[in-house]
């Protein structure tokens, strides 16, 4: 059985904000079982790229395919918002880290897993009466939670509010709640913005045993360039809303254009940056 | 209250003195602003049409000096209370006291509750205000649902109470309506099923049912407004409801209301005086208490039904996306959280325990009227949500009882009960802001710890 090597193929994709063109013509794949950078200067288009993927913005034109490991192929631009997630296992973290500060960490992997334990509830119905089978599969889902606190060490702090943790361990955090809900694809924007040298030394160990343990494909927005050279088996470079690079690392980080058009004119600059990466 | 208790010397920064004074010189210039053409001069037609007017810069002095101190006084109160958490006067050994005692009270005040027929059988007057306390826990127990749990601001909530209480009250004296094939046209006959004393038992589901289908009415043209917006279209559709009520005479007979309404049976036995009464059957005489204890023990039943449908909701996958929704929406839908369904689920259950109270008021009252089901209502139970701590079960509790009782209680100052209500309400939310039970217990957890999540990471919602 041959099913494709690409598990996201994204193709022709525009988007428009009135007059602004935030992403123009792009098309680029995602491997399977990879690690895809999508890099490039601020405000070329990265995020709207990760919005449009995850549903948050309808693309203007193009289409966006993704398939998972039994063949199952989705077409995303016809998927409404929250069934991108649901249904086409696609999960992400945001720039700005959004966990639910109020809940526990645990809790926030427990809301992850939201529609395993919804079905499992029989909608409320069996929930409310508190049937075995239900119990059995809560007991299941605060397993997976654990595990999963375990692996970013914060097992410790499971029962405390998210939002009292400090920043690095949000991050994580975040990652793991995406995680939860056991996505075929895992979308990461700027998991490394803020952290430390050893947290981003972390970061990279924890989604290459993302990539490596459970055999999820991500697609990562990163301007830490250190990361981005240490774990991607694919970059693609972006600016003013179209693809100017796409290959391997070290392809990408010898291309001239992407050299001269990372901080625009300043070539040392340019050169500094992206030299920093080895 | 039990929380980091900041060093009280970093507070008093030399400033502080200055800025108390700066802001009570502030809010005594604007008194006189305000009251000098108030109270400054009096004026008055005189005899024969002319403008009379004369001075009482004695009376605006007093005023102004008034509020001058009364400024300052706050201030200073301000300080020493402060916002809940950042400061304490109360020695942290006490506090941790009041929070154990605190874990008793739930259940001390439960089993209160179920003594109170007992304790006061021959005192009607506080049976019947322990009936409409506890309707208003229930109320403020399903509201709490809604704006507590899910973060959507519901200004209109009387219009479930009002859908529930006319439901009952219509069904019950046309019959609910059975549509039954036949095979003649139309082919389709509605046959008005009276139920007698099983009236109140029956209706009470269909009443929380069709309350629960006008949640959901209401939750769909709300599904994208937030905040301020939300509140003001909910607000909109509890006056609507009220309106249709008392402008549709031929069924709800308007502002005259509906009469004779079927009381409650205890499962089909009335309580009412004849051989065929409980007390009849029983061989007691018959008393008008009975039918007041029975309403007790009804509401009380409702009630407590009610707070553990919400706990349990509380713990399941729909409760805990209640909750995440209301922290961050953005969030929910990129985890697969459908928000329409999780909010229509919210408005349905709230609703529903609306209009369970609202046909237990109708076989209370045996009369209702759109009279009952004004503004101030639902202003009263949000109020009681919102002072007792939003998403907490024993804080709704609380501030029910005081809200309600407190009111009766300071019946003796006529006229200044609401200044008195209004000085406790300002004095409640300086001293606690996020309400009487500020802090969110978790719903799992890991390590099978009492810990409790303080206030000020816990959002309210934007609706």
């Amino acid at each position: 059985m041959s099913v494709s090597p690409d598990i996201l193929t994204v193709e022709h994709l525009s988007m428009r904000f009135g007059g602004i063109v935030a992403v123009n013509d792009l098309s680029f794949a995602a491997k399977r079982r990879e690690i895809t950078a999508l890099i490039g200067p601020n405000g070329a288009g990265k995020t709207t790229v990760f919005n449009c993927i995850t549903g948050f913005y309808r693309p203007s034109g193009g289409s966006m395919r993704l398939v998972h490991d039994d063949g199952a192929t989705f077409q995303l631009e016809r998927l409404h918002d929250y069934r991108i997630s649901k249904v086409a296992k696609v999960a992400r973290t945001f720039q700005n880290i959004r966990l639910f500060p109020g809940m526990t960490a645990l809790e926030n992997l427990m809301v992850a897993q939201h529609a395993t334990l919804m079905r499992a509830s029989g909608f409320s119905l069996l929930g409310l009466l508190g049937v075995p089978s239900f119990r059995e599969a809560e007991a299941r889902a605060i397993d997976v939670a654990r595990q999963w606190l375990d692996r970013i060490g914060l097992v410790d702090r499971a029962d405390d509010a998210a939002g009292n943790l400090p920043y690095g361990d949000q991050r994580r955090l975040e990652i793991a709640r995406a995680m939860c809900s056991g996505p075929a694809l895992l979308c990461l924007d700027e998991p490394a913005a803020g952290l430390n040298a050893t947290e981003s030394g972390a970061l990279s160990d924890l989604l290459l045993a993302i990539r490596n343990d459970f055999g999820t494909s991500i697609l990562l927005i990163e301007h830490d360039m250190s990361v981005v050279m240490e774990i991607s088996d694919h970059i693609v470079v972006l600016d003013h809303g179209v693809k100017i690079s796409d290959g391997e690392p070290r392809a990408v980080r010898d291309d001239p254009k992407v050299v001269a058009a990372y901080l625009g004119a300043d070539e040392d600059t340019a050169i500094e940056v992206m030299e920093s990466g080895t | 209250m039990a929380l980091p208790v900041a060093d009280r010397s970093t507070a008093k920064t030399p400033s502080t003195f200055g800025f108390i004074f700066k802001k009570a010189a502030l809010s005594a210039l604007v008194a006189l602003a305000l009251f000098s053409l108030m109270i400054g001069i009096r004026t008055e037609a005189g005899p024969s049409g002319q403008l009379i007017y004369w001075t009482r810069f004695g009376d605006l002095a007093a005023i102004v000096a008034a509020v001058f101190v009364g400024s300052i006084l706050v201030e200073l109160l301000r300080q020493w209370l402060g916002p809940a958490g950042t400061r304490t006067i109360v020695p942290p050994r006490i506090t941790e006291g009041l929070s154990v005692a605190s874990r008793f009270l739930a259940p001390a005040l439960l089993v209160f509750a179920l003594l109170v027929p007992v304790i006061f059988y021959n005192q009607r007057y506080l049976l019947d205000l322990g009936i409409l306390v506890l309707t208003y826990v229930m109320l403020g127990w399903g509201l709490n649902v809604v704006v507590g749990l899910a973060g959507l601001l519901d200004l209109g909530y009387v219009a479930f109470y009002a859908v529930g209480a006319y439901s009952y009250a219509l069904l019950a004296q046309y019959g609910l309506p059975l549509p039954l094939l036949s095979t003649a046209y139309p082919f389709i006959t509605v046959e008005h099923l009276q139920l007698g004393p099983w009236a109140f038992w029956v209706l009470l589901p269909v009443s929380g049912l069709l309350a629960a289908l006008w949640g959901v009415l209401l939750g769909f043209p709300v599904l994208r407004l937030r905040g301020d917006y939300l509140a003001i279209v909910t607000l909109a559709f509890g006056e609507i409801i009220r309106l249709v009520i008392l402008n549709w005479q031929d069924l709800t007979g308007g502002p005259n209301g509906i009469s004779g309404i079927p009381r409650p049976t205890l499962f089909g036995i009335p309580l009412n005086p004849g051989p065929n009464g409980l007390a009849g059957m029983l061989g007691i005489p018959f008393s008008p208490t009975h039918r007041l204890v029975f309403l007790f023990y009804l509401i009380l039943a409702l009630a407590l039904l009610t707070n553990w449908v919400a706990i349990r909701l509380r713990r399941l996958p729909i409760g805990r996306a209640w909750e995440a929704m209301r922290e961050d929406e953005v969030a929910c839908r990129a985890l697969g959280i459908n928000i329409t369904t999780t909010k229509l689920s919210a408005f349905a259950t709230g609703a529903m325990f609306g209009g369970f109270a609202g046909a237990f008021f109708a076989t209370r009252q045996g009369f209702i009227s759109p009279e009952s089901f004004t503004f101030q209502e639902s202003a009263l139970v949000l109020a009681i949500v919102v002072l007792g701590g939003m998403g907490s079960q024993l804080g709704v509790a609380l501030a029910a009882l005081t809200m309600i009782g407190g009111f009766e209680l300071f019946r003796g100052l006529e006229q200044y009960r609401m200044l008195v209500f209004g000085g406790v309400m300002v004095l409640l939310m300086i001293w606690r802001p996020r309400g009487l039970v500020g802090h969110r217990a978790p719903s799992v957890f890991l390590h099978r710890e009492r810990t409790t999540i303080s206030s000020d990471m816990v959002k309210e919602g934007r609706g």
